[in-house]
């Protein structure tokens, strides 16, 4: 898998090609196909004309709408997984020509401001296909379970407020709690591999995104109080010190969640906690 | 009882937070959703949650102004009782999210901040960044994982809800569901169903909605009998981002925070924004209510911009759009709390707003009707009903526990049928004929949260439990759904069959039309002839795929067709009301004429015309009088005066 270029994420970059979007153009979408886990993939390409203002997701629509190939064969509309449209929920991420981010935000006039320009859409591979573009992510939120990704109240009865909280920790913990759980970070990841087998989640590597939010909690007032638990299932294998540094996950977060930073983090934590379990003999 | 179960339908903020609750009480839950719960249309809320707190006390607000504001925002159709709860509980709703570790922005002192909401003079809406409905239901959704790693939930995601089972008495007792990947279609038992599935902004095609708000499960219940409550009342958000695939959202914190809405005084001004003179700018909202400027309630901010843009053609280039300006402010100050949306902005338009004004245009955002609900009535019964409440005067009621409906009653927020509850968006109780701003996620949690409890107390209490119900019922029922299932599959032969999705488009287009910012009776009749025709297009639908797996055009189709039947009872409901009350403005009735209409407009199904039977009943208001609705607009005509100096 390609890493963004660091020049597309500019504004000026994004600019610069609206700026040049080609009126009334058709483009071809090229999609991985297949039919459901176990079966073998196949490309389709599809000419799709294009309006201002497109992103993959109305061309996804419209392909639904009149499933006919580039060659002029009919076939099935394409499955794909979505929700917000708007980049808050994770859904729709998948592999854009070649670097995995959400298909709502990826517009046409940026990625293909010219007649006749390629989009290339493919499942991500670190999770197995459903269908078509679709995914099962099932073992991303396995992990949000490994690190007890919660704050453990005692219950809803009415107690009061939380703990007071200054501005520089809300800042932290705000950064980190805009994770969505899309999967970026794992596809991107060299250390994250396909893993089938739901018994092996639980040794396998953990990925950023769980990580970091291992932070999150710890970060908590009571939160907290799990600390020594987060810090027991990352001290074990597919924990911390699986990562090997490649620093990719931060690269393709599309919300900026400080990953690396967290990493180094709840390494450092790690081994605190180590150092304590050492001395204090269990 | 240890085998007693609820089925909570739907993982937003609503249905998780019952999930909670009844978990907590010691109830089994099972959880459906289309998507991973944490994946629902709540994340797209983002300005912040409403509740009376200690710094607008102190200046004279309280949880009775709270009340009172969002009766009147409602235009007073919202039955009391249930909004004088809500309001009531608010500020322990906030605590709660506080303690699960929502990170609300902080006062330098560490305090929860706030911010300025429409609707109101104070400053009473609490906010993570502009991502708060993410945040809350990202809170909501960590706590359902501790009760679902400790067995108390389970978890359905990735399927859909296709009908409620009735027994022979007609009580819910559970619910038919298909699993979305492998297809199978299966009946689950439960002693009570909570439907939590949010709105159905999909029936108006492009909205701010996400793509899972169809209305479809909604409907599913009203066409098996759940009564239909202010079909009519939909919300249209004054501020989205146009777009092919959907429009969207952008938020009105941006108001709340400084955001001003304005055009150019002379329509032909083609020069950019930032170079045109603050004098040479029209910032009608300020100018046509100077009280709540730019923060009028949502149906009156769509209703100025549409009136300026479509019947003065003063939008921008005289198209369809006026500026939402931020590039006045400081933009770190922005970015912190305004980041979130300032970002999708980026993202989608290409152009930074801290520094250059946003275009934007209203779009369908919010389902105030929804199904019907009751509710047992609380301490509070005042001799008369209460006028207008100004802020720093005495409260008539303290806020506590069950003066609007009594804590626990087993009926609060059930439909018609029994053991068929609905929370959140999903109802109709709380929103009367507008929504204000931020007051919808407090809602759906305090669905939850407090009716909650009713559920479970319903359950444990129960001398018919669903155990006793024979599995011929659960079967029958999930037969139906798979012979509809099978039916659809056979339509793939059929060559000359209708596209559900050119259907769905067609709908889209023509409700946008005729049933959001300006009915007439004409054009509302023209939409139901012209719904009589999709629905007849329909009889002939093609499935463009037959797989017996992951088939998503399947469950569109599906959708559409009970869109079509909501999108029936929202045209029809809208024609009978003839007057104009909040967000349903009919030109033909502009005025609100309480005689005939302070009332909800109920439809239900009729199976044999497939479509809605609707009747006015009265609204449950014992406890403040309604006024007029004006929110103290100065006189049309100055106004219209500063802008003639344009083009003229």
């Amino acid at each position: 898998m390609s890493l963004p270029q660091a020049h597309q994420s500019t504004l000026a970059w994004r600019q610069a090609n609206r700026a040049k979007a080609v009126p009334g153009r058709t483009i071809v979408m090229t999609v991985r196909r297949c039919e459901g886990p176990g079966k073998l993939g196949w490309f389709e390409s599809f000419k799709i004309p294009v309006e201002p203002n497109e992103n993959v997701i109305s061309c996804l629509q419209k392909i639904a709408a009149n499933p006919v190939t580039a060659d002029g064969k009919e076939t099935t509309p394409v499955v794909w997984d979505s929700g917000c449209l708007e980049e808050v929920c994770g859904a729709c991420t998948m592999v854009i020509n070649g670097t995995v981010r959400q298909s709502c935000s990826c517009l046409i006039d940026e990625y293909a401001p010219e007649e006749g320009d390629e989009i290339t859409l493919e499942p991500m591979s670190k999770f197995p296909v459903i269908r078509d573009l679709w995914v099962d992510r099932a073992r991303l939120f396995n992990s949000l379970k490994r690190v007890r990704g919660w704050v453990p109240i005692d219950s809803t009865a009415a107690l009061g407020p939380g703990p007071k909280e200054d501005q520089a920790t809300q800042s932290t913990r705000y950064a980190i709690s805009e994770c969505m759980s899309c999967g970026c970070c794992l596809e991107a990841c060299p250390q994250f591999l396909l893993e089938g087998d739901e018994d092996a989640w639980d040794s396998a590597f953990i990925g950023a995104h769980a990580i970091a939010q291992a932070r999150l909690f710890n970060l908590h007032g009571t939160g907290k109080n799990l600390a020594p638990e987060r810090l027991d299932e990352l001290m074990g294998p597919g924990g911390v010190a699986d990562c090997g540094n490649a620093q990719n996950c931060v690269k393709v977060c599309p919300k900026g969640v400080p990953l690396t930073e967290s990493i180094g983090a709840m390494g450092r934590g790690v081994t605190m906690h180590a150092v304590t379990r050492f001395f204090k003999g269990k | 009882m240890s085998d007693q179960r609820v089925i909570v339908v739907g993982g937003g903020l609503a249905g998780l937070a019952a999930s909670v609750r009844v978990a907590e009480a010691g109830i089994a839950v099972d959880l459906f959703s289309m998507v991973p719960v944490k994946r629902s249309h709540s994340v797209c809320a983002q300005g912040g949650i409403n509740a009376c707190n200690e710094v607008a006390r102190q200046q004279g607000y309280s949880e009775y102004q709270h009340f009172d504001e969002t009766l009147y925002g409602g235009d007073f159709l919202a039955d009391q009782g249930p909004v004088l709860e809500m309001t009531a509980w608010a500020p322990k709703v906030i605590d709660l999210l506080d303690r699960m570790g929502v990170p609300f922005n902080r006062t330098a002192e560490g305090f929860r901040d706030l911010r300025l909401f429409g609707g109101s003079l104070f400053k009473r809406t609490h906010f993570a960044g502009a991502t708060t409905g993410q945040q809350l239901l990202y809170a909501l959704d960590e706590q359902t994982r501790r009760f679902e790693s400790e067995g108390k939930v389970t978890k359905y995601e990735f399927w859909e809800f296709l009908a409620p089972v009735l027994d022979d008495n007609g009580k819910c007792v559970g619910i038919v569901a298909q699993d979305m990947r492998t297809m199978q279609i299966r009946s689950f038992r439960a002693d009570a169903v909570v439907m939590a599935t949010g709105g159905n902004g999909l029936v108006f095609g492009q909205s701010t909605n996400s793509v899972i708000c169809t209305g479809g499960a909604a409907s599913r219940c009203y066409q098996h009998g759940a009564w239909y409550g202010n079909a009519e009342m939909i919300q249209v958000h004054p501020t989205a981002i146009p777009g092919a695939d959907k429009c969207r959202l952008m938020s009105e914190s941006a108001r709340g925070e400084g955001g001003r809405v304005w055009v150019p005084k002379d329509k032909a001004d083609a020069r950019k924004p930032a170079d045109i003179p603050e004098g040479e700018r029209w910032y009608f909202l300020e100018e046509r209510y100077p009280d709540y400027g730019n923060l009028v309630p949502r149906d009156i901010a769509t209703r100025e911009i549409f009136d300026v843009c479509v019947n003065d053609h003063m939008g921008i280039g005289g198209g369809n759009m006026v500026y939402l300006d931020l590039s006045h402010m400081d933009p770190d100050y922005l970015t912190n709390k305004l980041g979130g949306i300032l970002e999708i902005y980026e993202k989608f338009a290409g152009e930074d707003p801290r520094h250059t004004p946003m275009k934007i245009f209203p779009a369908v955002h919010y389902t105030m009707g929804g199904m019907w609900t009751t509710y047992t009535e609380g301490s509070y019964t005042p001799d008369a009903p209460a006028p207008e409440h100004k802020p720093g005067n005495a409260i008539p009621v303290a806020p506590t526990a069950g003066i609007g409906m009594t804590h626990g009653a087993p009926n609060n927020m059930m439909t018609n049928i029994e053991g068929l509850y609905a929370f959140g968006e999903v109802n109709f109780a709380y929103h009367g004929a507008t929504r204000l701003g931020a007051n919808a996620l407090l809602s759906c949690i305090f669905d939850g949260l407090f009716n909650g409890l009713s559920v479970a107390n319903a359950v444990q209490h129960t001398d018919r439990p669903a155990s006793d119900v024979p599995q011929s019922v659960y079967d029958a029922a999930s037969d139906r759904e798979q012979d509809k299932h099978e039916a659809f599959i056979a339509t793939a032969g059929n060559h000359s069959g209708e596209n559900a999705y050119v259907i769905a488009r067609e709908m889209g287009v023509e409700m946008t039309a005729a049933s959001t910012v300006v009915k007439t009776g004409p054009r509302l009749e023209k939409c139901l002839a012209k719904l009589d025709e999709l629905s007849e297009r329909y009889s002939r639908v093609k499935l463009s795929d037959t797989a017996t797996w992951t088939n998503q055009s399947l469950s569109f189709t599906r959708a559409t067709g009970d869109m079509l039947i909501l999108a029936e009872a929202i045209a029809r409901a809208g024609l009978l009301r003839q007057e104009s009350r909040g967000s349903h403005y009919r030109t033909d009735f502009p005025d609100r004429d309480d005689a005939r209409f302070w009332k909800t407009s109920v439809s239900r199904f009729n199976p044999a015309t497939g479509k809605a039977d609707v009747t006015f009943e009265p609204v449950r208001a014992p406890l403040v009088k309604p006024r007029p609705r004006t929110y103290g607009k100065t006189a049309p005509e100055p106004a219209k005066k500063t802008a003639q100096p344009v083009g003229s």
